[in-house]
């Protein structure tokens, strides 16, 4: 097939517009589990540790928004964000910015809610000997989460994948603008409508590529940890 | 000293009307069949079970518990941490300064006899060792009460040996010890006194001497020839 051949020249040749594609959406798929990670995390293990009422409701709630629709959670950033809407005047539609936003939302409760689950089987576990040596709730909350980090560290996978996949959120909040906007995802949906397919197939390659070498220096990252920690 | 507690599970009485003062000297031993009540009566004096009624009172006042109170489950969790990170925690745990802990947590592996394996993650001993483990980090809250959950239920006759004499050693100290145990030969060993539970209610609480010698009651008689007690 012609067509494969193409596309691994342009990945093997270092195409510059390639490149920036590939850089742009690292960054923001990454930026999005950062900061999804620094509110679902807390925000897991709150939820974890605290009785309310109407907190398993919250549970089932956070647990079905691990499958919010991307194109959706796009739609609603993106009325938040347009010149009428109530963020309007911040400007920032059909910027980065704006991607890393919808892509937070998106992961967010992903991590929350896997971060809940890792964290009260712990705790579980841990209840009673916390306890007993008298743990206030500041510290068992640091406990739990430094004891669970490699577990949490899937949590954060799974938020990766989901951020690094999606097509529909930042599609509809960033534009696919060249040069600007245009993630590998977005590319690979505008370039198989136009029929380039070179090129999509390359970046398809590519993407596939960055999640697998993320996915596999997280597991070493995890062994490794496990192997010293138990 | 403990007046007529009682602890309900829903509609069922798991200890009942139970009095019972532990004096200062040598261990005071529980024995009774499974599910007698022998582990609630140690997580209530641990302050880790409310009562339904009655209640547990130290040196005659209610509100002051000896913070320096420490217990060895039955089933012992291991932090996600190594031997020797297990036993560095409780002692950061019971405010001991971290200038101190290394050389303690030497002692404690030393006396438990884990000093090989100070770096191995807890969760990779053996049952029995996790055991031992979990003695030394009781004992890094220097107690002044020390209740034992049948501490030398899956260790071999060295071992068992070893966790007898350290229980020695800490009475002989002033440390007020009270442990549960299924093993008739350690009760005469190490018993000042023997506590007889059954069904949740004390059936006996009488020096070890005469408890062996001349039980009072038909059920002790009974528990003592190795009887079925139903
Ligand atoms: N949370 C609970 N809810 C309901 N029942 C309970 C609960 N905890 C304990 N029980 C019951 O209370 C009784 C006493 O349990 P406990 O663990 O104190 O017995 P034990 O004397 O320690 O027995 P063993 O020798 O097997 O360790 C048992 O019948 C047990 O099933
Ligand atoms: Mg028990």
């Amino acid at each position: 097939m012609p067509g494969d051949v193409s596309a691994f020249d342009l990945v093997l040749s270092g195409d510059p517009g390639l490149y920036a594609i590939v850089r742009l959406s690292l960054l923001v798929s990454l930026s999005a589990v950062l900061f999804a990670a620094l509110i679902g995390v807390p925000a897991g293990a709150l939820l974890a540790l605290t009785r309310f009422r109407g907190r398993e409701a919250v549970i089932v709630v956070l647990n079905a928004m691990m499958g919010l629709p991307p194109v959706v959670v796009g739609l609603a950033i993106f009325l938040l964000l347009s010149r009428s809407g109530p963020l309007g005047s911040w400007g920032l539609l059909f910027t980065p910015q704006a991607m890393v936003i919808a892509q937070t939302v998106l992961v967010a409760p992903i991590i929350a809610a896997l971060t809940r689950q890792t964290i009260e089987d712990l705790w579980v576990e841990y209840r009673e000997e916390l306890a007993a040596m008298n743990i206030g709730p500041a510290r068992r909350v640091a406990t739990l989460v430094w004891d669970a980090r490699f577990s949490l560290v899937t949590a954060l996978l799974a938020g990766f994948g989901r951020a690094a996949a999606e097509v529909g959120a930042i599609i509809v909040v960033g534009g696919n603008i060249e040069g600007f906007t245009r993630t590998m995802t977005t590319a690979i949906a505008l370039e198989t409508s136009k029929g380039d397919l070179p090129l999509a197939i390359g970046l398809g390659i590519v993407l596939i590529s960055i999640v697998i070498l993320i996915n596999a220096l997280a597991w070493g990252a995890r062994r490794a940890g496990e192997r010293y920690a138990g | 000293m403990l007046v007529e507690a009682r602890i309900l599970a829903g509609e069922v009485a798991i200890l009942d009307g139970l009095s019972l003062t532990f004096s200062a000297g040598p261990p005071t031993v529980l024995i009774g069949p499974n599910g007698a009540g022998k582990t609630t009566l140690l997580r209530a004096a641990m302050g880790l079970l409310p009562l339904t009624s009655g209640r547990v009172t130290w040196g005659g006042r209610e509100q002051a518990a000896p913070d320096r109170r420490a217990i060895l489950f039955q089933r012992p969790a291991m932090l996600r941490r190594s031997a020797a990170g297990n036993v560095r925690y409780a002692l950061a745990a019971a405010g001991v300064p971290r200038a101190q802990r290394a050389a303690r947590i030497e002692e404690l592996l030393a006396l438990v006899g884990l000093e090989k394996f100070a770096a191995r993650p807890a969760r990779r001993l053996s049952g029995g060792e996790q055991q031992r483990l979990a003695l030394a980090r009781a004992l890094a809250r220097n107690p002044a009460l020390l209740l034992l959950d049948e501490p030398a239920a899956s260790l071999d006759p060295a071992a068992t040996k070893a966790i007898e004499d350290i229980v020695r050693a800490v009475a002989a100290r002033g440390v007020k010890v009270v442990m549960s145990t299924h093993d008739l030969g350690q009760a005469k060993r190490l018993a000042g006194d023997v506590v007889l539970l059954h069904r949740g209610r004390l059936l006996e609480h009488t020096p070890a001497a005469q408890f062996f010698a001349q039980p009072r009651t038909q059920e002790a008689r009974k528990f003592i020839a190795g009887e079925l007690l139903v």
